[in-house]
């Protein structure tokens, strides 16, 4: 299944890699920050509501 | 209908993403797949630039989001300036991120593209030079509203930068047309079908770039669902001190 890519295998396959690793890091730091944003927001509003 | 600004407000525009982010997600997973495997598995060689044409398909879309990312944080900043909506100023904090990766993925493949075609990683080229700076502008954008604590000026002084920063992500988009010289080709897509690369690649190329602006899309919404959560959290922490 794999492509023929001749001499340049190297290039394209390193492309490649290079740049859906730095799209998969951006993804998961994103996933990452929201879901600890979200958790520190539900902790200080649960201690404003019990303030209530 | 309702008007555009209703969405400046913060719970109407959680609300509303919400519900369409997973679809937006989905799409531009989808449409990512399916382009790359498209380009990578089922398009044939170039008969001059060999295998390395299959780069066109991360190249290609990566410089195109990190152009119209910034652009789109220019119309997010202006629209901050003007009205003093704060979830425009937090959209443009959030799209930066995103268009940096875009600009270091559009460089890095540049430079593996262009060693085997040009005989050489890097150019004092037009382009990759505008390009080049529009990159330390992103840097600098992120820096700056990192630097300041005040969440207003900051979105005041990241506004001016970034109108500042707009003239480089047009210079980059049409650095060949006005200095027609350097390493670097004019555009490969363009209204004009004869100088559009071939049908073969211009296909799954398209599939790619939708594939790249629903996932700069996906990434901004919920990065600005992010920061908007932030900015309350300090609103909240803020009051508590206070009290």
């Amino acid at each position: 299944m794999m492509p023929e890519l001749g001499k340049y295998a190297g290039a394209v396959l390193s492309a490649y890699a290079v740049s859906l690793a730095l799209l998969a890091v951006l993804v998961l730091w994103s996933l990452w920050r929201a879901k600890r944003v979200k958790a520190a927001l539900e902790k200080v509003e649960a201690r404003r509501n019990g303030q209530d | 209908m309702a008007s555009i600004w209703e969405y400046a407000n913060p719970r109407k525009f959680m609300s509303v993403t919400d519900r369409v982010l997973p679809w937006i997600a989905g799409l531009s997973a989808i449409a990512l797949v399916a382009g790359l495997a498209w380009g990578f598995f089922l398009t044939p060689d170039d008969y001059r630039q060999g295998s390395t044409v299959k780069i066109i398909y991360l190249h290609v879309p990566a410089a195109l989001m990190a152009i119209n990312g910034w652009l789109m944080m220019l119309a997010a900043s202006l629209v901050w300036l003007v009205r003093r909506h704060h979830v425009s100023a937090l959209a443009a904090r959030a799209a930066a991120p995103v268009g940096a990766v875009m600009t270091v993925i559009a460089l890095l493949t540049g430079a593996i593209w262009g060693q085997p075609m040009w005989g050489t990683w890097w150019a004092w080229d037009p382009r990759l030079t505008s390009f080049l700076i529009l990159f330390l502008f992103y840097l600098g954008y992120i820096a700056l509203w990192a630097a300041i604590e005040d969440g207003d000026t900051a979105a005041d002084l990241t506004s001016v930068l970034c109108l500042v920063g707009s003239v480089f992500a047009l210079l980059s988009r049409y650095a060949v047309n006005f200095w027609n010289q350097g390493l670097h080709q004019g555009a490969s897509l363009s209204l004009d079908k004869e100088e559009n690369v071939a049908d073969v690649f211009y296909f799954p190329l398209l599939l790619c770039i939708a594939g790249f602006v629903l996932f700069f899309l996906a990434l901004v919404l919920l990065r600005t669902r992010t920061e908007i959560r932030a900015r309350r959290m300090r609103a909240l922490m803020a009051r508590e001190r206070m009290a």
